[in-house]
């Protein structure tokens, strides 16, 4: 039986991550491959890299930072952030990435998705999206609109129609974060992530709002998320992997345990 | 010294990366002689059954891995790599390698899982792999030990040659073999600890062949 995967995601600006992660004893780390191998003991079961790094010059540290989390984790991991080309992917994946994220690239150029799909498989592309509830309209019917640019610029697409679409171009996964959650801690956006993962067939990443393991498990079951994207409940010591992981386990949710 | 099989499968260089993070010697090679030399082939593989075939004959790689699978140095097919050793795969009604009996087939549409909820496909993600056999390329790995998995196809071989088993909708071959021609549908490159134990499994039992010889 398939297990329920948390996925810890990591901000990284020119080589190093946008906020320390403190494990217990508040230690302050700033070193993503450090922090990904210290996800990887604790049992996640995949890691997502976010490279919010604007220069070109930043472009090649993070290149390299890739190449040295690839050395010192055994499980897959993503990257995100600024590709829009397939030479861009082709980059990361050959740095040592299993799977690269597109977000508004993709609104911008869908054949991107194609593209990628075609060069390394469907399963090394993932499409992540933004979305805000707005009022439902004829342009979009399920009051669930993209957004791109951190939510500030809205882009008229239906995020199931648009969700569809991708699935259709050959996306792998989706990693769907809610705008209005996200930073809450209040718990995902259960009926988007439900909504998303009745759309389409391809695996369904939940994102925004994890305030704790409940919200998470909430994703997993009632929302029908593959897995649960997390950030600052385990970046600052709240809560661990291992303890997320017994206590999805104890409410019935399968995980891996070791 | 193992040789991974260099046919540009996109988790090739995973693979080397995790042989040498257990301090295995090993190359990426498309040479026959490197190949046939090598202590052991790990015979690697991500995307379309079709292309794969195709890159592999046009430059006589099928052979060479027919003639190992032949002779005495141990083979390890992974993910592609273990549905192409197979004679058939529905992935683009594609005619395969044939070191197993048995066929390739497509997760169908309509299975549902244990919530009565459809499969999503591909079938991504940690699932365990119980062994129907001992073998010892899973020496040390307790039964639900638990890999990493992405694909949309699965093997279907005779039933004598099923290893483990796998559920997800149904329940398929996970792994196929006896000593020294194995193949594994999971990724055990990205398998973290017990992914790295049967490489290193693997490892010791080219070891122990080419001692004996």
């Amino acid at each position: 039986m398939l297990s329920k995967r948390v996925i810890p995601c990591l901000d990284v600006r020119a080589g190093k991550l946008t906020k320390g992660v403190k494990f217990q004893g508040n230690v302050d780390i700033g070193d993503p491959v450090e922090t990904a191998r210290k996800y990887y003991d604790d049992g996640a079961d995949e890691i997502v890299f976010y490279d919010i790094t604007a220069s070109a010059e930043g472009r090649g540290i993070f290149l390299d930072v890739v190449e040295r989390v690839a050395k010192a984790i055994a499980i897959p991991f993503s990257v995100g952030g600024g590709l829009s080309t397939v030479a861009d992917m082709r980059a990361v994946l050959l740095a040592g990435a299993e799977k690269v994220s597109v977000n508004s690239a993709a609104v911008k150029n869908p054949t991107i998705i194609t593209q990628g799909a075609e060069a390394f498989g469907s399963q090394a592309i993932v499409v992540g999206m933004d979305v805000k509830q707005v009022p439902k309209t004829d342009a979009v019917p399920s009051g669930y609109e993209v957004v791109i640019h951190g939510g500030r610029r809205y882009t008229g697409l239906d995020a199931l129609a648009w969700a569809a679409h991708c699935e259709d171009l050959g996306a792998g996964e989706l990693c769907v974060n809610s705008i209005d959650a996200d930073g809450t801690k209040e718990g995902y956006e259960l009926n988007l992530t439900r909504l998303m993962g009745e759309t389409v067939r391809i695996p369904v990443i939940a994102s925004g709002g994890a305030g704790n393991p409940e919200h998470m498990y909430e994703a997993l079951t009632v929302g029908k998320a593959s897995a649960a994207l997390i950030a600052s409940i385990v970046h600052y010591g709240e809560y661990t992997i291992p303890g997320i992981k017994e206590y999805l386990h104890g409410r019935g949710c399968k995980v891996r345990l070791r | 010294m193992l040789a991974i099989l260099d046919y540009e499968a996109g988790n090739q260089t995973s693979v080397s990366r995790a042989l040498s993070s257990l301090d295995i010697a090993n190359a990426v090679t498309a040479d026959a002689d490197a190949l046939l030399s090598a202590e052991g082939v790990i015979f690697p593989g991500v995307g379309a059954a079709g292309q794969a075939m195709d890159l592999l004959r046009s430059r006589g790689l099928d052979a060479v891995l027919r003639r190992i699978a032949a002779g005495s140095v141990p083979l390890l097919g992974i993910c592609l790599g273990c549905q192409i050793m197979l004679e058939h795969s529905e992935e683009g009604d594609t005619k395969t390698l044939g070191l197993f009996k048995g066929v390739t087939r497509r997760f169908a549409d309509d299975l549902e899982d244990e919530n009565g909820d459809r499969i999503r496909i591909p079938h991504m993600g940690w699932n365990s792999a119980p062994r129907r056999r001992a073998s010892r390329l899973f020496d040390g790995i307790p039964q639900d030990a638990e890999f990493y998995f992405v694909h949309s196809y699965y093997v279907d071989p005779e039933p004598e040659a099923v290893l483990a088993t796998t559920d997800y909708g149904k329940t398929f071959c996970s792994a196929i073999g006896r000593d020294g021609l194995w193949a594994v549908q999971f990724h055990a490159e990205k398998s973290g600890r017990f992914g790295l134990k049967l490489l290193r499994n693997f490892y010791e039992y080219c070891r122990e062949v080419a001692d004996a010889q």
